[in-house]
């Protein structure tokens, strides 16, 4: 990895970016179909789809195709989002994280103990979202199921997809909230201030070995 | 009585109240289903496919007498015969009209996601609109007795209407019309009661000690009532349920779950703006930059 014109260091390469942004749309036509479908007060909702039947019809293509999406970008992110013991530590330092004192915090490598507990958080609601979602589809595959099983597949679907929304809220706050992590994700890149702030020990890491102009 | 049924008291996915001055001041109705006066004909089976205008697929023997193997969206009732040998080792032939139990807590109407898919008239007849239907199956979940069926055709979900079209003008439903033993009456709900009890009566002194009435108090009663001579065995009647309720699952899926789901998601969208407001933005400045540039320059 080199460093970009002058200032810029790469964080996000145009593949990652694109599937990032698959999955973001996807999510929100899943989730905003799926609350349709969950809460009378949000049922008008489903007039963004074409009505009532479209959304039951759209909402489980939406879903898998988020998770295939995401699976993409879950191979990729694996390998940088281990737990170490310095993110548990990161998370225990959740006061500070809180109120932006980076200074007492220990490095952080390309992801933060925060990304990578959102990380796995993601996973598992994806994995069960996807495996109640089958046994509530009616259209396909609810006939194989006991009707207990379908019952308490529709109960966890709804948690999960509740906790996936809250997960995501925070995520999407967090890219409000740190300055400069839009762009990362938009553009591709961030700026060395950012990444020796944020992520000082990838920060070494990308820039070992490259003396700067 | 006969407007009861254009007096919709309650509709599925639907926050406020629906109409609720006009009651069943009346008495609510019901359909007594006498398994001890069955014979098996499906006369009724006949008279409702007529009615509602149903035409099951011809389908092939399956070993017995059940014909069609089970409901269907163009099967809306059923008879199930069953054969027990009780303990004195007679056998005992126990035929049972299946179809919607018209529960007074319905099942499917708590579980269905779309407005107004299925209500409940102020007769206690609930009925599935199917132009509201989304054909999501969320009432085959939600239904204690495995009643609805989702059509191949149009996806829609289709289950008996107690014929609240003839109800609603004054006739009973096909069935019991076309009843020829008159194992099936109807009327009031009370009035049902009431013969119901005088056959138990009848019955126990022709030696069915258990005979009962079958009105289930888990669902808040039905409107569709059984007189069996094993009350204290309804299983024995194809797996009629003993004691049916809506499911705690579906109960928790569908009661405290949508509350609190909306309250976690706004409850922490809310955090953050009020981390924001009081907290700030974690922003990059140029001493950032400048230490960036540093440890650049001690880098060899
Ligand atoms: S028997 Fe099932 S379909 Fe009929 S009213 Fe009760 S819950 Fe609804
Ligand atoms: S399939 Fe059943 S639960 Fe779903 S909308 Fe139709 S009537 Fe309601």
């Amino acid at each position: 990895m080199s460093l970009q014109p002058a200032d810029r260091i790469e964080r996000y390469r145009a593949p990652v970016r694109i599937t990032h942004w698959i999955v973001a749309i996807s999510f929100v036509l899943v989730a905003v179909s799926g609350l349709a479908l969950f809460h009378p007060a949000m049922f008008w909702l489903t007039n963004l789809f074409g009505g009532g039947p479209w959304t039951r019809i759209l909402h489980p293509f939406i879903g898998c195709f988020m998770a295939a999406a995401f699976a993409l970008l879950g191979v990729r992110f694996w390998r940088d989002n281990a737990m170490q013991q310095s993110d548990w530590m990161w998370l225990r330092k959740f006061n500070d994280v809180a109120n932006n004192r980076e200074q007492n915090l220990p490095e952080v490598g390309r992801y933060n103990g925060g990304q990578k507990l959102l990380f796995f958080v993601i996973i598992v609601c994806l994995t069960c979202l996807f495996l109640s979602g089958i046994a509530i589809w009616r259209q396909y595959f609810s006939e194989y199921f006991a009707v207990d099983l379908v019952r308490f597949g529709s109960l966890l679907h709804a948690f999960f997809g509740i906790v996936l929304i809250c997960a995501i809220v925070v995520h999407i706050y967090a890219a409000i909230w740190v300055k400069g992590s839009i762009r990362a994700m938009t553009r591709g890149w961030v700026t060395p201030g950012w990444a020796w702030k944020h992520h000082r020990a990838w920060f070494r890491e990308v820039t070992k070995g490259i003396q700067q102009r | 009585m006969p407007l009861q049924s254009l007096d919709i008291v309650r509709r599925s996915a639907t926050t406020l109240p629906s109409p609720e001055v006009r009651g069943a001041h009346t008495g609510q109705v019901a359909k007594l289903i006498d398994t001890t006066k069955c014979i098996g004909c499906k006369a009724c089976q006949v008279a409702c496919m007529e009615w509602n205008d149903l035409r099951d697929a011809i389908g092939s023997c399956t070993g017995h007498y059940d014909n069609p193997p089970d409901l269907s969206e163009n099967s809306w009732t059923l008879m199930r015969f069953t054969e027990y040998e009780n303990p004195k080792g007679d056998l005992e032939w126990l035929i049972r009209k299946d179809g919607c139990m018209h529960c007074a807590d319905p099942g499917c109407l708590n579980a269905c996601p779309s407005p107004g898919a299925i209500v409940q008239y102020a007769n206690g007849i609930v009925d599935f609109q199917e132009e509201n239907c989304i054909g999501c199956g969320y009432c085959i979940t939600g239904c204690p007795f495995d009643v609805p069926r989702i059509s191949k055709q149009d996806k829609k979900a289709y289950k008996c209407t107690l014929c609240s079209d003839r109800v609603a003008v004054g006739l009973e439903p096909a069935c019991v019309k076309s009843c020829p033993t008159g194992a099936i009456v109807f009327g009031t709900k009370e009035d049902m009661t009431q013969h119901a009890e005088e056959r138990i009566v009848d019955l126990k002194s022709r030696g069915f000690e258990q005979a009962g009435l079958y009105d289930p108090a888990g669902v808040g009663g039905t409107h569709v009532m059984y007189v069996l001579h094993h009350a204290d065995q309804p299983m024995l009647y194809s797996g009629l349920p003993d004691k049916p309720r809506i499911s705690p699952t579906v109960s928790l899926w569908k009661g405290i779950t949508k509350p609190l789901a909306l309250f976690a998601i706004v409850a922490t969208a809310a955090v953050g703006f009020l981390h924001y407001i009081g907290v700030g933005p974690n922003e990059t400045d140029e001493r950032d930059e400048d230490a960036a540039r540093r440890e650049l320059e001690k880098t060899p």
